[in-house]
């Protein structure tokens, strides 16, 4: 027998909030929802869903776990041609989903460009646009090599770059080394001064880092994240932390290897100058991670999304190396004095990487210091985070948040999560001017297009 | 007159349709804007836009998770003007859902496993969504109360069979009304707490019966909400049994009242079977069957939700109650006067379906004819255009053409109002009737909401009769007495019941027939 009449109701509200708050004048027990519409609402695909559930559980469980336990640890460096799997010669590494040179947008095409004369493939702009028109430069995705890369994320074969192990599963992820701010090629900006930086990095920081790296017998990243998270980083817009940590750990090694003093000084100048120096290790230690949570069948978490300033990718374990895309939008963000939306590249950048791992925008909560971005207020950053559990599979082992009493982070996305609840990954994102060369114009958080999370959806369910 | 249309579509910006009602309103009241529409783009509201002139192409490709917005103003400046306040607005009326320190759920998942034993899902999403929430929701023990409309039968059969097996109740689709442990439950009274149970398949009836047992010193126990289809053919009357079988065993209740519109046969004999075995009294409002149909199974039979109230609460409280029914006799006799002979017929503008369908079945029943309705009814006949008054015409605005993509009259009464005002224009028009619902749920503010419309009705025609019930208790939070005051003060008729309203349009009309305004 319903026994409903011998208890005091107490309501779940979902739809119309007076009810909630007639209920709650009424000192009835309830607690409101704020609901809204799935993404996609077709009851039979549900029903596939809920049908298949035992597997797509057994299959997210198994992924998740791997991830979580993933040890990502720099090991050493070396350059791209020498150490990336598959690189070539000719073969120029981008942020983002697939495309092609046309539909490139400013940023990338400037850094594309900028990247040819530092390879010394051509003198000047003309010369290296003509190399691409005449089908010289092959262009790929960095996911696509096991590698990431932020803003346009470009990777050249003689650009030097980390490694980084996941010793758990054993598989490497690469990234470029932070130019840091202003002009940059990151950035689309290919002037004489971005190709001196570069070519200093490689003949000067690089040498100097990997000395250091290789005996300091591997450099914990999963430590230092976890510990940037209790110092106010969520390690994607703010690194501060995590590059106060990077810089105590590395110095005393930079100090025994370096064959000169000043060599020494400047690279300890030029990571301690660059707030955002971690900012790539953490994209790449994310990388791995994510990496070791491939291709399992039947999951639906995302293994990948990126941003080629053009359009927005996504990948998902259970599709494997399939791209979802939609069309990237531009940030609502904070502007730089000068500058306002109408400046804005869309989005862009390997690096919600991070969000894909659980941090970035994931863990807000633990980053007060950014909050001005989300609204300003610190409820405002923990609610940014509280959402997101509510679309990731699991709360993170190792990464906390002091804030929320340290609960782990929300990690491992799930695009049916996505559709069901209409909730999409939130990315903290800097934002590049659409013109080359120009450079960061401003920071704020978004939300991913919901086209790819659609598409992404409708194939999943094909596959099960 | 010039204007210019501004529009803009915001991709999954997602706000319920209450939400947007109140910002719409808002943007409405700006100087020099002549019209506004913030709707979410689901292909019924763009059909609304295309009707109200509001549409632009860009609109074709929006999703029903976009929100779009277009805005007439009287030049380009006055509607980007117009685009950027609302944008204020929007973030003010997001800010104000979340204030407080309060934890907010985007999930029933989530919002349940913080109160593990909560037993009951309010649901009043759109239709199309409100399945799968539903089964969530049984899904997870709770029993459900559905709010929305727009459900498929094949859905609430489906329902309805999954929460019986697992011993749980599916109050709805279409379920306006449930007060459960005298906690009132979307559009309910604040009532007294009593022996008396309801179980009701019409919403509006269920707040008739209950407040006018409160008003008139009894209680309820509960009233148990079905949704208006429950007692047809096809769900077999799965929920009212149920509902029906908890209230004989329920210890709280002694007295049953069952309001609904006569159920199907076997419904009935189902109905019947728990009837005849029950020593509990049960009264039995199913508005339009005889009386034989239910005495044979040991129901007391009433003819009206007044009739049935009254029942009840007599055997109740074991005395005899009587009502002064001729109390409105020489107001009317003096208002029916000033009618001038163009003035002959009623037209009757209802919040309340059933008070509609109620006032159809005395007028039926009293043998008046030329009665046109957008309800079904055997003794009216149906409106081609329910926007369009024939003679005597009697119209739910809370039927499906009139709430597509826009809250319920009893929220909004923006619909209403303009109606009522149209009608008060009309030289044929001699009464009208309406109703007020308050309650829960229910508009706050009819007092600056609905009685300026009266106001103005009675201005543009000052002989014009106008009748309004007010249906509610004096605990519900919009001031039931003041509001009748006011009603008195500008010559509004304000009879106990709709029941009596009714009977009070019927005198109207015989006597106009008889020509004794002349």
């Amino acid at each position: 027998m319903n026994n409903l009449l011998k208890q005091k109701p107490q309501v779940i509200n979902i739809g119309i909030k007076n009810f909630y708050s007639d209920l709650k004048n009424n000192q009835a027990r309830a607690l409101h929802v704020d609901w809204r519409p799935p993404l996609v609402n077709d009851p039979s695909l549900y029903q596939k869903i809920l049908f298949n559930m035992d597997k797509i559980s057994k299959a997210n469980t198994e992924v998740i776990t791997k991830i979580l336990a993933a040890r990502p640890v720099l090991v050493g460096m070396d350059l791209a041609i020498n150490v990336i799997p598959q690189m070539e010669k000719n073969l120029i590494l981008h942020a983002g989903p697939p495309i092609t040179w046309e539909r490139m947008c400013g940023p990338m095409k400037g850094a594309v460009l900028g990247a040819l004369i530092y390879e010394q493939m051509a003198k000047n702009i003309e010369e290296a646009e003509n190399l691409i028109l005449a089908g010289k430069i092959k262009f790929a995705p960095c996911h696509g090599y096991h590698s990431v890369g932020p803003m346009a994320g470009i990777i050249s074969p003689s650009m030097p770059v980390f490694i980084i192990e996941n010793l758990e599963h054993k598989n490497k992820a690469f990234t470029t080394m932070n130019e840091g701010l202003g002009k940059v090629l990151r950035y689309g900006a290919y002037d004489s001064s971005v190709i001196e930086r570069l070519n200093w990095m490689k003949d000067v920081l690089y040498p100097v880092l990997k000395d250091a790296i290789q005996i300091s017998g591997g450099i914990d990243l999963k430590n230092i994240i976890a510990q940037a998270l209790h110092m106010g980083d969520e390690v994607h817009n703010r690194n501060r932390a995590g590059t106060s940590l990077f810089y105590r750990q590395i110095t005393p090694h930079i100090v025994k290897t370096s064959k000169s003093n000043q060599n020494a000084i400047d690279v300890l100048n030029f990571i301690n100058g660059n707030d955002h120096f971690f900012l790539n290790l953490s994209m790449a230690q994310a990388k791995a991670s994510l990496d070791a949570g491939r291709d399992i069948r039947y999951s639906s978490l995302l293994t990948v999304m990126a941003r080629n300033g053009t359009d927005f990718g996504i990948q998902l374990s259970g599709t494997n190396d399939k791209w979802f895309v939609g069309k990237a939008l531009v940030p609502d963000a904070l502007y730089f004095p000068g500058f306002t939306k109408a400046d804005a590249n869309p989005d862009i950048g390997d690096s919600a990487i991070t969000e894909t791992a659980g941090l970035g925008g994931f863990a807000m909560a633990s980053s007060p210091a950014i909050v001005q971005f989300v609204g300003g207020k610190s409820e405002d950053a923990t609610n940014f985070t509280l959402k997101m559990y509510e679309i990731t599979e699991r709360e993170n082992n190792i990464y906390q948040i002091p804030y929320l009493n340290f609960r782990g982070t929300p990690t491992g996305i799930d695009v049916l999560k996505v559709i069901e609840k209409n909730i999409l990954p939130v990315i903290n994102t800097g934002v590049a001017h659409k013109n080359p060369g120009i450079g960061q114009v401003g920071a704020g958080v978004l939300s991913a297009p919901i086209e790819p999370f659609i598409k992404a959806y409708k194939e999943f369910i094909e596959t099960i | 007159m010039a204007h210019v249309i501004k529009s803009l579509i915001k991709s999954g910006e997602y706000f319920d349709s209450i939400t947007l009602m109140v910002a719409t309103k808002k943007i409405k009241e700006l100087k020099r804007v002549i019209d506004a529409a913030i709707v979410m783009g689901t292909l019924e509201n763009r059909k609304i836009l295309k009707a109200s002139g509001l549409y632009v192409e860009d609109f074709s490709k929006a999703l029903d998770n976009d929100l779009l917005i277009s805005i007439k103003g009287e030049n380009q400046k006055i509607s980007e003007e117009a685009i950027l306040k609302l944008d204020e607005i929007l973030i003010d009326l997001k800010k104000r859902k979340n204030t407080g320190n309060e934890q907010i759920f985007f999930s029933m998942g989530q919002a349940k496993s913080e109160m593990k034993d909560a037993n009951v899902a309010l649901i009043s999403i759109a239709g199309k969504y409100a399945t799968t929430e539903s089964m969530k929701a049984l899904n997870s023990g709770m029993n459900v109360m559905l709010f929305s409309d727009n459900v498929s039968i094949e859905d609430e059969l489906m329902l309805k069979k999954y929460a019986d097996s697992k011993n749980l109740l599916v109050m709805g689709p279409d379920c306006g009304t449930s007060i459960i442990g005298g906690v009132p439950l979307a559009f309910s009274n604040k009532v007294h707490s009593g022996d008396i149970g309801v179980v009701g398949a019409s919403g509006t009836g269920t707040q008739e019966v209950t407040s006018l047992i409160t008003n008139l010193g009894g209680g309820i126990s509960h009233a148990i909400g079905t949704g208006g289809r429950d007692v047809g053919k096809e769900i077999g009357g799965i929920t009212f049994l149920s509902a029906l079988n908890l209230l004989i065993e329920d210890e709280n209740t002694k007295v049953i009242l069952l309001v609904s519109k006569p159920p199907h046969v076997d419904v009935l004999a189902k109905i019947g079977k728990l009837t005849l075995k029950t020593n509990k009294q049960v009264v039995a409002v199913f508005l339009g069957a005889k009386s034989s149909l239910v005495e044979k199974y040991n129901m007391i039979y009433a003819k009206t939700l007044e009739e049935g109230a009254m029942k009840a609460l007599e055997l109740s409280l074991n005395r005899v109650i009587t009502l002064d029914k001729d109390q409105y006799d020489a107001e009317l006799k003096n208002q029916v006067k000033k009618l001038n002979f163009k003035q002959k017929y009623l037209r009757g503008l209802f919040s309340g379906g059933t008070f509609a369908f109620e006032t159809l079945l005395v007028m039926g029943q009293e043998l008046i004819q030329d009665i046109h309705s957008n309800l079904k009814a055997e003794t009216s006949k149906l409106l081609d255009d329910p926007s369009l008054s024939i003679k005597n015409t009697i119209i739910d605005l809370g039927a499906d053409e009139f709430t597509q993509g826009r809250p319920h009259p009893m929220i909004d009464y923006t619909l209403r109002n303009e109606r009522i005002l149209k009608e008060a224009q009309d030289p044929e028009v001699a009464c009208l009737y309406v109703d007020l619902v308050l309650g829960f749920g229910s508009n706050k503010n009819p007092g600056q909401e609905f009685l300026p419309t009266i106001k103005k009705a009675k201005d543009a025609n000052k002989d014009l009769l106008i009748i309004c019930t007010v249906t509610g208790t004096d605990g519900d939070p919009q001031n039931k007495k003041e509001i009748i005051k006011k009603l008195k003060e500008m010559d509004v008729i304000v009879p106990l019941s709709n029941a009596q309203g009714a009977y009070l349009c019927v005198r109207i009309l015989k006597k106009l027939n008889r020509g004794e305004n002349e």
